[in-house]
């Protein structure tokens, strides 16, 4: 069941009914059958896979919290006669225990997904390198709808569990709901136990104000959706398939096109996550920060899909640049290599690893893993050129000016669409291939000839693009400057709140890319 | 506490660490500076600081940095 369907804003609009009219003690269990049921829609099969993580997750913190109580409890009654020494002992025991079955949780969690999502890549792969042409056969392997969002989530319950920062939750079936909370199940935010279960387990009476946030919320998210994402997408699929005829100046159009589809995909798919738990009282992490305001590579990553960002630094990044093998390699390099160079070892080490780790969470295929090392490269050489930076600025004085924000803000976009390409095209060698054509055989008359209305849009497509664009941007615009939330300052005014709302709805009824000759496709991160 | 502040100045001399309580939270210090404050502190103060005590809360000021490190040191 996409976001899109009908069927979707139907299932949405009982479960909301019946979320207020069920007792209060009734909510939570409402939304774990709903999330069944919705994730059921898609695939029966998934549910053994969705339903086998949380058993291991649910199983495995609450033997983790028993370890970790049981040493407590003992540290506890032994307090006097224990040696300090005597005391970190015995911690490091139950924290090696403790880790045994993180351990085994982990494997068996990212080991679904590893199976899953990654066997035919490593099969093809395997072929490729023997160049058998009828080597290992690839597998007929289900991959639910997902996978990566909900193993992450899992995850970082096991981990923040075995860390002792929460406490394992003991109902099952709360546990279960943390896992397939079906709003943010396909695409995220990657939400923490710790942020999401209180909110999630509460009991939620109707409230008119955050219902009505909620919606406009909803509405604006299928604006982006379907009078933008999916409109826009109809111009650049002939764009990135058939790469004989659209080159040069095409890649950089259809670079920019995506770079506008792939915003408001996501952020539409998000903002319809957070506007229906927002219906129901529930509250979930931002996921998006305007991102294409950012001035270097850095801050666009601390404001794009920010859930996966702050994941991979505090479970992958942070205990692999403190662990104590890399602060011995980072007192070693910095020994025999220098203070200067000796410090970044380490760093651009754990860093290396988090993007090729952020790579291959995308999806199994080279492209993906190519694109987190570009992500890598970007950030290290602009990390390494900051001294030059501050020269630069030292002289010229040009850094709080505004047109030097304009200058970095669009920079930072048009590297991060470049990069964005190996999302797009076949295979790698293709895009490098129709990156280098950009630059080598760009053709303005594309721009004027009327090549550009031979992508399937018509005058009026790009004119509702085109406001629909403005629209967004001006929405960007008067958030980052007046720092304001413009759903609380519409809030204030009834009548213009009405007012947007069914602007919204007449846009995307009258508007939005579905219906006949229209595809309306499922969302661009859903396959992750 | 000097030893500490020594580290700090090294990577940003310009951040008045008496004051500033937001060091996290406004991104003064980044990921990047982040590790190598761990590093250093392994090095200089001889105190592991683990990966789940790498909170904004322990790193936001100077103070609460500091009071970390005495904790660990006394745990």
């Amino acid at each position: 069941m996409l976001f899109t369907d009908y069927s979707f804003i139907l299932f949405v609009a009982v479960v909301l009914l019946l979320y207020y009219i069920v007792p209060r003690k009734m909510q939570w269990p409402l939304l774990l059958v709903a999330s069944y049921y919705f994730y059921y829609c898609d695939d029966w099969r998934y549910l053994i896979f969705i339903t086998v993580t949380s058993v291991a997750t649910w199983s495995c913190a609450l033997i983790m919290d028993k370890i970790g109580g049981k040493g407590d409890a003992y540290l506890k009654a032994h307090k006097a006669d224990m040696s300090k020494e005597e005391r970190k002992a015995y911690k490091a025991q139950v924290k090696h225990k403790k880790n045994m079955v993180l351990l085994l949780s982990l494997l068996i969690t990212i080991g679904i997904l590893a199976v899953t999502k990654y066997t035919n890549f490593v099969i093809n792969n395997i072929n490729n390198f023997l160049k058998a042409g009828n080597g290992i056969r690839a597998m007929d392997i289900i991959v639910p709808t997902a996978i990566s969002f909900y193993t992450f989530q899992a995850a970082s319950y096991l981990i923040d569990v075995s860390r002792g920062t929460i406490k394992a939750e003991k109902n099952f079936f709360k546990m279960a709901l943390f896992v397939s909370f079906f709003p943010q199940l396909v695409q995220g935010p990657i939400s923490r136990f710790g942020d999401l279960s209180q909110t999630l387990y509460s009991e939620h009476k109707f409230e008119l104000n955050g219902f009505g946030r909620g919606l406009i919320r909803i509405f604006w998210g299928y604006f982006k959706k379907l009078v933008i994402a999916d409109r826009i997408m109809i111009a650049i699929k002939p764009m990135i398939t058939m790469t004989d005829k659209y080159y040069g100046t095409y890649v950089f159009i259809a670079m920019l096109f995506y770079a506008l589809e792939l915003y408001c995909d996501f952020t539409g798919g998000i903002d319809i996550t957070i506007g229906i738990s927002e219906c129901m009282g529930i509250k979930l992490k931002e996921n998006f920060i305007l991102p294409y305001f950012s001035k270097n590579v850095k801050e666009y990553w601390n404001r794009w899909h920010i859930t996966m960002g702050t994941w991979f630094t505090d479970y992958i990044f942070y205990p692999l640049s403190v662990s104590p093998k890399m602060l011995k390699l980072s007192k070693w390099s910095r020994a025999h290599l220098g203070e200067k160079i000796g410090k970044r070892v380490t760093v651009y080490l754990s860093c290396f690893l988090v993007w090729l780790a952020t790579g291959v969470w995308h999806g199994a295929a080279w492209n993906f893993v190519v694109w987190g090392l570009a992500n890598y490269v970007v950030i290290m050489v602009s990390q390494e050129l900051e001294p030059l930076y501050a020269k630069f600025h030292n002289k010229f004085h040009l850094k709080n000016t505004k047109g030097y924000a304009v200058f970095e803000i669009c920079r930072t976009i048009f590297i991060m669409s470049c990069i964005r390409l190996f999302d797009c095209y076949r295979n790698v060698p293709l895009t490098f291939k129709m990156i280098a054509s950009m630059f080598t055989k760009a053709n303005l008359k594309v721009y004027t000839d009327g090549s550009l209305m031979q992508l399937g849009l018509t005058s009026a497509d790009y004119t509702v693009l085109f406001i629909g664009f403005l629209i967004v941007l001006g929405v960007g615009i008067y958030k980052a400057q007046t720092k304001k939330d413009i759903r609380t300052e519409l809030m204030k005014n009834v009548p213009l709140f009405c007012f947007v709302c069914v602007i919204l709805i007449v846009s995307i009824v009258v508007l939005g890319a579905y219906g006949v000759g229209f595809d309306s496709t499922q969302f661009i991160y859903n396959q992750f | 506490m000097e030893e500490l502040l020594e580290i700090l100045k090294e990577l940003h001399a310009d951040v008045d660490y008496d004051t500033c309580e937001t060091l996290v939270d406004d991104r003064i210090i980044d990921s990047f500076d982040i590790i190598s404050i761990v590093a250093e502190v392994d090095d200089r103060l001889d105190v592991a600081i683990p990966a789940e005590e790498i909170i904004p809360e322990n790193f936001n000021s100077a103070k609460a940095l500091w009071a970390l490190i005495e904790r660990l040191e006394n745990d």
